[in-house]
């Protein structure tokens, strides 16, 4: 037993790496000042396959597996979350969906575009007033069905990738209806962009993910035809946790790739800077700030390592994957916070990497379900 | 067309790196190797040319068993095979004793189009395919930021200090090129995937005919005698502005041939 990584993945991480550090690292400040979307870094990951990389060849993916796509995030993650966070989001929330629970049809139109990042989907599940109780969604559909169409209305808050000049659609969860039980019934439906009645709002100013494109979205008596249902009718809850349960194992690979990052950019200052005469990496102060840091992105890896190995082997994964998500974005803040420390006044700057990574990690204890709910998850699995 | 492209692997440029202290070559085992960055954009401009007018794409590698890693990744990018030539007797071979070795590989594949990079980041000789043209009797273009191929012709743009020189050819012929002349692709996961199963032959200096005492340590034209450690940056001249700072700093440029 043990963790070691097969050559096929370590190529692709290696190659990940590189460009990461030759493509995204020279320009991501620049971008990240002016709350640019990055699109011709996405036009060159599309280029390298990215987009595909967990989905088949026959539907125009790479062949490769989720774990595979996780090390892809882990190494973007380690210069640029928000280079991440737009590739994570848009295959683990916006094609796999499509992929998941589409018709041929839908998948058809959809995918080969998506997949080749030439295009991009939003997950439209959180709403103004509803984040991790999904079960208060507000957003309704009604089927006309003299016209075959759906018609929505409602609202959507902080969805990604919804906006950018390549979204093609958003998948939007709605109430369709009332279960015999007098639950909400839930369902997703495909809405292509600039469909009349959709409005993309204008983009959030966020605290971090600065190249990530985030916006709130409405809709006003929005149309779309019947066979832009997703998935079975009232089978939407369902459907959206298991993409959820998957994006926890996802967004630990982000944090940890954070995190790690904050061990690079601390070893390399820690070498340079000199107080007292000497490089401050003598110190035992920061000697062992910099240990915390490389243990807990260590730990964190293994936990996302052993959650995408029970996923990818059938086996349940829903208590590994809320560890790892929790452990490791706890370790992205924590990291953060210290590599600031190390960096002193300079990883205040907004020119540092470390400034960048203090102001990204946050939102990595709250999205794709908050720490809280993980402990809860986890609570629950346990039984009480 | 049918193309081969010289791939070395060298130790990560961007590391350090050190010789050995025992035979004065360049110490591998401790070094990150890599595929020489010049011989990317070789691959790059095969894989273009492949593109656009078809053939095969083939990988010469000479060197030790754990080249390997660097052909795997070559292919990884999109060739179709590979050819290594390893031997224990190629160990310490000088750039005339691997010309030998490369015409005598080359020799096998039937190329219509050689390329490599104008340089290894290692030896940085910059002689290998002058002496490999020489000894196939075919044209050298050389420190390529540009190539045309039309038909079995062949148009550089040669890269020169005050610009460049058109220069051509007819195949077959040697080009070796400059990182001016693409943006080599990274590779893909499927690319990666079908990388492992590419196939890889192998030829001993039996196999091409050449003799042990011609190449490495035997057969060198040169050997490095002794090396040390470039010695450490000196302290640099400090000139303090009392109204003539200007004037010396050009003096002090004038001396030093800046200007």
């Amino acid at each position: 037993m043990d963790f070691r990584l097969s050559d096929e993945h370590e190529a692709l991480r290696e190659t990940v790496r590189e460009f990461a550090r030759e493509q995204v690292a020279p320009v991501i400040g620049e971008l990240y000042e002016k709350h640019a979307f990055p699109y011709d870094l996405i036009r060159q990951m599309g280029k390298m396959g990215l987009f595909g990389l967990p989905f088949p060849e026959d539907q125009g993916g790479m062949g490769g597996d989720y774990f595979a796509l996780c090390l892809a995030l882990e190494e973007l993650a380690r210069i640029d979350s928000s280079v991440a966070i737009t590739l994570e989001a848009a295959v683990s929330l916006g094609a796999m969906p499509i992929h998941r629970f589409g018709t041929p049809a839908q998948r058809a139109e959809w995918l080969p575009r998506l997949l080749s990042g030439e295009a991009l989907a939003g997950f439209g599940l959180t709403e103004p007033g509803t984040g991790s109780d999904a079960g208060g969604t507000q957003t309704r559909a009604v089927l006309d069905e003299a016209a075959g169409e759906w018609v929505i209305n409602g609202s959507k808050a902080f969805i990604t990738n919804s906006g950018t000049d390549i979204t093609a659609l958003v998948t939007v969860t709605a109430v369709t209806g009332t279960n015999p039980d007098g639950s909400k019934e839930l369902s997703t439906i495909i809405v292509p962009s600039g469909t009349p009645g959709f409005h993309v709002l204008p983009a959030y100013s966020k605290v971090g993910w600065n190249c990530s494109d985030t916006h709130e979205l409405a809709f006003d008596d929005c149309r779309v035809p019947a066979a832009n249902l997703l998935g079975a009718r009232g089978r939407g809850f369902a459907q959206f946790l298991q993409i959820l349960d998957e994006g926890r194992i996802a967004i630990a690979a982000l944090s940890v790739g954070l995190a790690q990052g904050c061990v690079d950019e601390s070893l390399k200052y820690a070498h340079e800077r000199q107080a007292f005469g000497q490089p401050i990496g003598n110190f035992q102060a920061v000697q062992f700030m910099i240990a915390d840091m490389e243990m807990r992105a260590h730990t964190a890896r293994l936990a996302y390592y052993d959650a995408a190995a029970r996923m990818l082997a059938g086996q349940d994964f829903k208590r590994q994957a809320a560890i790892a998500k929790l452990y490791a974005s706890e370790a992205a803040v924590d990291n953060a916070r210290y590599a600031t420390q190390v960096h002193g006044g300079y990883g205040f700057m907004n020119e540092s990497a470390v400034g960048r990574f203090w102001r990204d990690a946050k939102i990595l204890e709250i999205g794709e379900g908050t720490s809280e709910i993980q402990r809860m998850i986890i609570a629950r699995s346990l039984g009480v | 067309m049918n193309i081969v492209v010289l791939v070395k692997q060298v130790p990560d440029s961007g590391a350090e790196r050190n010789l050995t202290s025992d035979d004065n070559t360049v110490d591998r085992g401790s070094a990150n190797n890599v595929i020489n960055e010049m011989d990317e954009y070789a691959i790059e401009e095969a894989l273009k040319i492949k593109e656009a007018h078809g053939g095969e794409v083939t990988i010469l590698t000479m060197g030790p068993d754990r080249a390997t890693e660097s052909i795997r990744k070559a292919l990884s990018m999109g060739p179709d095979a590979a050819v290594h030539v390893v031997d224990d007797a190629l160990a310490g071979s000088c750039a005339v004793a691997t010309s030998k070795v490369l015409a005598a590989a080359l020799g096998t594949l039937n190329a219509d189009l050689i390329l490599c990079g104008a340089e290894s980041t290692d030896g940085r000789v910059q002689v290998l395919p002058h002496m490999l043209a020489e000894r196939l009797g075919v044209a050298a273009l050389t420190g390529a930021r540009k190539l045309t191929v039309d038909g079995a012709s062949l148009t550089a743009e040669r890269q020169t200090e005050e610009g460049y020189e058109v220069v051509s050819a007819a195949t077959p012929a040697v080009v070796s090129v400059w990182d001016t002349i693409n943006e080599p692709r990274y590779p893909s996961f499927k690319g990666i995937m079908a990388a492992k199963k590419k196939p890889v032959r192998t030829l001993s200096l039996a196999d091409l005919g050449v003799s042990a005492d011609e190449v490495g340590f035997a057969g060198a034209t040169s050997a490095v005698v002794e090396h040390s450690k470039r010695p450490p940056r000196s302290a640099g001249t400090k000139i303090t502005d009392e109204g003539t700072a200007g004037t010396q700093l050009v003096e002090y440029l004038v001396t030093e041939k800046f200007v």
